[in-house]
């Protein structure tokens, strides 16, 4: 048995640019099991918040402590991008990327790529050059690609943005199916129905600051703050 | 308008025949040029990688001299390749001066930072673009440069192929290296200059038609090879 990288704890980070604070400072904990939503404005810091966490984004005061030094989580951590970064080579390439890199057999790598592809319905799309693939089936190919080296967390940037229902639900199942291998799953969504059906625990941001978290049965029966009330009604937060 | 028309048929005549010398003079050609091509190239497009995702000091000045060394003039490399490889040079040792090498040599100096220029130009734009997602999935330096120069491969031939469309039409450095030693390093260009310098204008303007073409050729297979433009958007 590896040992486990989570459960995770950020204090008091906060992250600056140009001397403008984005994030913090804010205080998370994530657990080792679960679904973890992300809600806010645009502009909350959603985006950061996510980044920050992934280490992408550096902290300017605080810290994020995992169970294992940052260096070792690494390989263990996936991110999807709200934009999904499609790389110039065919969509089977660009599954088997991030198992070749970790040194995996390139043939080996083609295949497990092909299988996962034909998990998600990209099999006719399989020699294609990525670039070239519809929105949704872009944003499914990065989903698998963040997903093919099972990490033990995944960070997701408003994946369903832009999508239709089909695609929606589509990502959505593959979403619960990793979620049940084991995943822990933290991600950023405009979309109050997507937290719903998904969410275990909700964490909800406005201008940097943790307004409210905690577990998502209570939070929607009842949000303590009258900013997460506000967005729960539907009115326009901001 | 006569020398023009003469021109083209003493070059048709030239290949129709295939003209001993000019058979060696057009391979010896294309043995440089391509020769300095895949050296540049092997130098050039990892330099121009490099610099686009390392951030270190002085790299705006680097990429600033980089791109000002495209404009270098081939007359001064040549000469000052030439000061280091004669006989009392620092590289005199060797007895390279009018050979082929030699040749290859200045044009690989010539070539390099306009390939490596090209190439940075296209690299930073797919990093711009790649660079979240080879962050997160903790690539190493070394995994990086080879992803950016595998999936900028279509960009990166048009660099090498500016270098080779420099280096072929080149006549500056390659006369002052080479010398235009007749079955020795007599190549299409200094074969031009020196027929144009005889006034024999028609088989000048023939090996010219026939750079022309040979140019053009290489372009073609190299599109053909790599499939540039027939399939996708990069």
């Amino acid at each position: 048995m590896v040992s486990p990288i989570l459960p995770l704890q950020m204090r008091g980070a906060v992250v600056r640019r140009r001397g403008k604070a984005l994030l913090g400072p804010a205080d998370l904990d994530l657990s080792e099991k679960g679904l973890t939503i992300v809600m806010g404005p645009n502009g909350a810091g959603k985006t950061t918040l996510l980044r920050a966490l992934h280490g992408l984004e550096r902290l300017s005061e605080g810290q994020i402590s995992w169970q294992l030094p940052f260096a070792e989580t690494l390989l263990r951590q996936a991110f999807v991008f709200q934009t999904p970064v499609m790389m110039r080579r065919s969509v089977r390439d660009n599954l088997a990327y991030p198992l070749i890199l970790r040194g995996s057999d390139k043939k080996q790598a083609r295949q497990t790529a092909t299988e996962w592809a034909a998990r998600v319905g990209l099999s006719h799309a399989i020699d294609l050059p990525a670039p070239q693939l519809s929105g949704g089936e872009k944003q499914k190919l990065a989903l698998m690609r963040a997903l093919i080296r099972s990490p033990d967390i995944i960070f997701l940037d408003e994946p369903c943005a832009n999508l239709d229902g089909r695609a929606i639900r589509e990502i959505e199942a593959i979403l619960i199916e990793a979620q049940a291998n084991g995943t822990r799953i933290v991600m950023a969504t405009h979309d109050i129905g997507q937290a719903k059906r998904l969410a275990s625990d909700v964490v909800f941001l406005m201008r940097g600051q943790v307004i409210e978290s905690g577990e998502a049965s209570a939070f929607f029966a009842g949000p303590q703050t009258p900013q997460a009330a506000a967005l729960l009604k539907g009115d326009i937060v901001e | 308008m006569t020398e023009i028309w003469e021109g083209l048929v003493a070059g048709f005549w030239l290949v129709v025949t295939l003209d001993a010398d000019l058979v060696e003079i057009t391979l010896r050609s294309l043995q440089v040029t391509l020769s300095a091509v895949v050296i540049a190239s092997v130098i050039a497009l990892p330099l121009g990688a490099f610099l686009a995702i390392r951030r270190f000091r002085h790299r705006r000045a680097t990429i600033a001299l980089l791109n000002a060394l495209m404009g270098l003039p081939p007359v001064v490399v040549g000469l000052i390749v030439y000061l280091l490889l004669s006989r009392s040079g620092p590289f005199g040792v060797f007895g390279l001066l009018f050979t082929p090498t030699a040749m290859i040599i200045a044009q690989v100096i010539i070539i390099t930072p306009l390939i490596a220029s090209i190439a940075h130009q296209a690299i930073r734009d797919i990093w711009a673009e790649y660079h979240d997602l080879l962050i997160s999935l903790s690539t190493t330096k070394r995994q990086r440069i080879a992803t950016l120069l595998w999936d900028g491969r279509r960009a990166l031939i048009t660099a090498s192929l500016a270098g080779f469309g420099r280096g072929i039409g080149e006549v500056g450095a390659i006369m002052i290296v080479g010398g235009n030693i007749d079955n020795a390093t007599r190549v299409l260009t200094t074969a031009i200059a020196l027929e144009t310098g005889k006034g024999d204008f028609a088989l000048a303007l023939g090996l010219g038609f026939i750079l022309i073409g040979l140019a053009i050729a290489v372009n073609f297979a190299i599109h053909a090879i790599g499939q540039t433009e027939s399939e996708g958007k990069w």
